[in-house]
């Protein structure tokens, strides 16, 4: 299925979901990603659900605040987050920023994330 | 970069065309990658301010050169509500990551100098400037590039 301006795949064989952003994206299509994120990993009973951020050329507090949101939801429901992908100049600016990805777990590229969500 | 650049903000989409002209505004002008990214998050926080709580406005972006330094300016203006207590939301030095005001503060730390002028009822102007060469962190991350030729590799 199609989410947001990205793709939501469910990575067989291993049962986790692998959200990939395609581009920039609007706070909307924020939402509409994070909406999905949640009804999907429920739907397909996840237990773990990666995010591939690597497109995203700028992540704000509205971003950076949406996936928390998605971390913290998806653990209540005993699902895992990875976040990976983000660029070294965006995780700079993130840093300075004071953008933490509170709750989020994060991994360098797709293959760190799957061995993340193995352990 | 002498001309002057002015993006309508009138909708979350158009958030996205003022970061990217940021970006490159910046890049042209000389910053590294690493800076290019800060301007560019900054904007995307002020812009939001403008969709969000004013509705509409412009960002315009200019190039700066002042008692010979060289940098970039970014006027975000609008003619919404205005901000009633402009010092009691820049006196914040703390931010949750999930509370309010995290916006305009995380602008200030990106940037090196950050104004607000607002009046209740007649809007708000923030102009935000970077100077460029005080990096070391974008240079070290720019010179790591695996695309750049590495010398004796
Ligand atoms: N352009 C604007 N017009 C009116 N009020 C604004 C504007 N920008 C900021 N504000 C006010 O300043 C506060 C702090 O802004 P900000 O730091 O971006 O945090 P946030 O937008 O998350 O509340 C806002 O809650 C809002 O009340
Ligand atoms: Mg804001």
């Amino acid at each position: 299925m199609r989410v947001a301006t990205g793709e939501l795949r469910q990575a067989c064989p291993c049962g986790y979901l692998i959200a990939s952003i395609q581009s920039a994206l609007s706070d909307t299509e924020v939402v509409e990603l994070r909406d999905s994120l949640l009804v999907e990993v429920a739907r397909h009973r996840s237990r773990g659900v990666i995010v591939d951020v690597a497109a995203l050329d700028v992540i704000d507090s509205f971003v950076s605040r949406s996936l928390s949101t998605v971390a913290r939801t998806n653990r209540l429901r005993g699902a895992k987050t990875v976040v990976v992908g983000i660029r070294p100049e965006v995780a700079v600016a993130m840093s300075h920023f004071g953008l933490g990805l509170d709750a989020v777990d994060t991994a360098l590229d797709l293959e760190a994330g799957l061995e993340l969500l193995d352990r | 970069m002498s001309e002057e650049i002015r993006v309508p903000i009138a909708s979350d989409a158009d958030t996205i065309v003022a970061r990217q002209r940021g970006r490159e505004a910046a890049l042209r002008l000389g910053f590294s990658r690493t800076d290019a990214t800060f301007v560019a998050t900054a904007i995307s926080e002020i812009a939001r301010n403008i969709t969000v709580h004013a509705g509409q406005g412009e960002i315009i972006i200019r190039g700066l050169s002042e008692e010979g330094r060289d940098g970039l300016v970014v006027i975000a203006r609008d003619e919404g509500p205005g901000i009633r207590d402009v010092a009691a939301v820049m006196r914040q030095e703390y931010a949750s990551e999930a509370g309010l005001g995290i916006g305009l503060w995380g602008a200030r730390r990106l940037m090196d100098e950050i104004e607000v002028a607002s009046q209740p009822g007649e809007g708000t102007t923030v102009t935000m400037k970077k100077w460029c060469g005080f990096d070391e962190v974008g240079r070290l991350l720019d010179d790591r590039r695996p695309s750049d030729p590495t010398p004796g590799s």
